[in-house]
């Protein structure tokens, strides 16, 4: 009971304390008048932000959308119904919705929900993630056929396309995962979001950019008329996900309704060049083997080298951080401390945090981007090893078909298969 | 499929095939369940957390939309009423008057209203606010610090990642939860931090 008492008085006079120094805190400089005049101050307006309701309504519509387009692409074969959905979906999502959230950039989300202890992702931008994904994995990449704001902005402008070299499609198609990749890593060490900061077309939804961002969404669009769907087939790092996932759809499209007759119509339909040629197994086949072989065992060696040239790349990977480039700064050129102009540095040194205490936090961040180097270029290593498996491998193909990794089920083939459905 | 000739082959391929189906579906499902776990049915909105911001004038050149979608707000409640004003007045102005060389403000947003000696109004009018954070300045350091920044969400994109807080040298940015959408600066003796005025 006495202990009791104890920690009662301990407490109040805590309490007591508490209030006081608020009370100091309180004193203004100067007190509110008291006025003779009547006059009641006005209110402080404050606007609200969009509707929860409408925020679902989003997700709903994404819903729709997908379920449409997958209607269109598998049941009705129709371009012209994948075409007018995804101008909704540019409509919509693009111009009306202005680009955010969209689900190109809610892999970041995802991942700063998972790193990041203090961070709730909103249960709308996780649907926007998982929806397309979902669909996906059981129909292929109907996302990106007309549900995709950006696809759907350049899908509109692909008027001359050209057919790059295999080569250079598959050098380019790596990106792709280095994108990915390192927005998981400045994600993860709560850098930043890179995938929205240069998203290309978010400026054009919304007529009003920094000037760098127009320009990099005009560019991508004047490449787009030759080039079809160049931030798609090769930046889009949610591409990466949903082309894992269209691999091993089960109910991807076909280009034929029924059995292919092989009249080579379709085969330069795809402006993507997502169409598999027929192929049969050249040269002697022991050989082959032991090439492909020889890459399996190399594959871990692309992995340790890869992760070796990551880790070997974090200080300047580090570099876009804030906090380790401020640092760095102050390290370099102490001079900077005295430099009024230099705003970050500052308000650090108002802060009235030691540079000691900035040292070691900036620290711990470069180490977090050391392994996050190991992980990335060992991801690296791992994509280029499984790639070149991939180009050595033999798969009977008799008919044409689409690479299910890559080919966005635009439906543009459809219309050239002349076997119609029996 | 048109080739009946290797039924082994074709069997072994949809073996392959969905029990890679199977193995992505799981790990879609562990990162979505370990999202669930955190995730909120609210939306989450940016905002200025007052007490942290440093007026430094980002805000008005680094925000996606121009004019920026951060306006100066008055918590009236904190105002001194003073009829010299260190947000409203430069510090060498000649007089204390509305006129356009004394005032601190680029765009003249600030309207100044005389309600009786010697005290004075001051309403912010943010449709020519730029947000650059001047009179803030002047308040914060001459007065009680009733001007304040707040993004205006009616203005503001809710950008995925917030344009300004990726700059922002005192990380006074932060998201919020779109229910509590503002921190306008209350009363310090009712309130403190995050109380509506």
């Amino acid at each position: 009971m006495n202990q009791f008492k104890r920690y009662f008085l301990l407490i109040s006079i805590l309490l007591f304390t508490a209030v006081q120094s608020y009370a100091a805190d309180a004193q203004q400089r100067f007190p509110k008048p008291e006025f003779d005049s009547g006059y009641t101050q006005p209110p402080t307006t404050a606007s609200s932000p969009r509707m929860i309701f409408l925020e679902y309504l989003d997700v709903f519509i994404l819903f729709v959308v997908l379920s449409v387009v997958t209607w269109f692409v598998l049941k009705r074969r129709s371009r012209r119904g994948v075409f007018w959905t995804s101008v909704f979906s540019l409509l919509y999502f693009g111009f009306y919705r202005e680009g955010c959230i969209c689900s190109v950039g809610s892999v970041q989300n995802v991942v700063l929900g998972i790193v990041d202890p203090t961070y709730a992702i909103p249960l709308t931008a996780l649907l926007f993630f998982l929806l397309p994904l979902i669909f996906s994995l059981f129909f292929g990449r109907t996302f990106c056929a007309g549900a995709c704001p950006l696809g759907a902005i350049q899908d509109i402008v692909v008027l001359r396309p050209i057919e790059l070299p295999k080569w250079i499609q598959k050098v380019l198609g790596l990106i792709p995962y280095l994108y990915l990749g390192l927005a998981v890593l400045y994600v993860a060490t709560k850098s930043e979001f890179i995938i929205c900061r240069y998203d290309p077309f978010v400026g054009l939804f919304r007529f009003d950019a920094p000037y760098n961002m127009l320009i990099l969404g005009i560019l991508f669009l004047a490449v787009g008329v030759f080039v079809a769907r160049p931030y798609c087939r090769f930046f889009c790092p949610y591409g990466v996900l949903l082309g894992w996932m269209s691999k091993f759809s089960s109910k991807h499209m076909t280009i034929t309704p029924s059995a292919c007759i092989q009249c080579k119509l379709c085969s330069n339909s795809c402006p993507f060049g997502a169409i598999d040629e027929p192929v049969v197994e050249t040269g002697k086949r022991r050989s082959n083997v032991n090439r492909l072989m020889t890459y399996f065992i190399l594959l871990p060696l692309w992995v340790g080298i890869g992760g070796f040239a990551g880790s070997m790349m974090h200080v300047p990977l580090s570099r876009f951080n804030q906090t380790v480039y401020l640092a760095e700064q102050i390290v370099e050129h102490p001079e900077v401390k005295n430099d009024p102009k230099n705003i970050d540095v500052r308000t650090f040194m108002s802060s009235g945090k030691s540079t000691e205490q900035l040292v070691v936090e900036a620290d711990a961040i470069r180490r977090q981007f050391y392994w996050g180097g190991w992980m990335l270029g060992g991801f690296m290593g791992l994509v280029i090893g499984t790639s070149l498996i991939g180009l050595s491998k033999f798969r009977k193909r008799t008919d044409w078909e689409p690479n299910k990794t890559n080919c966005l089920s635009c439906a543009r083939c459809m219309d050239y298969c002349p076997v119609k459905k029996e | 499929m048109s080739d009946n000739k290797e039924p082994k082959s074709i069997e072994r391929r949809r073996f392959i095939r969905s029990g890679m189906q199977m193995a992505l579906a799981v790990s879609l499902g562990g990162v979505a369940g370990i999202s669930f776990l955190k995730a909120t049915p609210k939306d989450m909105v940016w905002q200025i957390d007052p007490f942290k911001c440093v007026q430094c004038g980002r805000c008005a050149d680094e925000c996606v939309m121009t004019p920026s979608a951060v306006k100066c707000v008055h918590a009236y409640a904190l105002c001194g009423y003073c009829d010299l004003c260190g947000g409203y007045l430069k510090p060498d102005a000649n007089a204390r008057s509305t006129a356009a060389e004394n005032q601190l403000c680029p765009t003249a947003a600030i309207k100044r209203k005389f309600i009786e000696a010697p005290y004075y109004e001051y309403e912010i009018i943010e449709d020519l606010c730029i947000g650059c954070a001047k009179c803030v300045a002047g308040c914060t350091s001459f007065g009680n610090g009733s001007f304040h920044l707040q993004i205006r969400h009616n203005l503001c994109k809710n950008c995925n990642d917030c344009a300004i807080a990726r700059v922002c040298p005192a990380d006074a940015i932060q998201r919020v939860p779109a229910d509590t959408p503002y921190l306008i600066k209350g009363d310090f003796t009712k309130g403190g931090k995050g109380k509506k005025a």
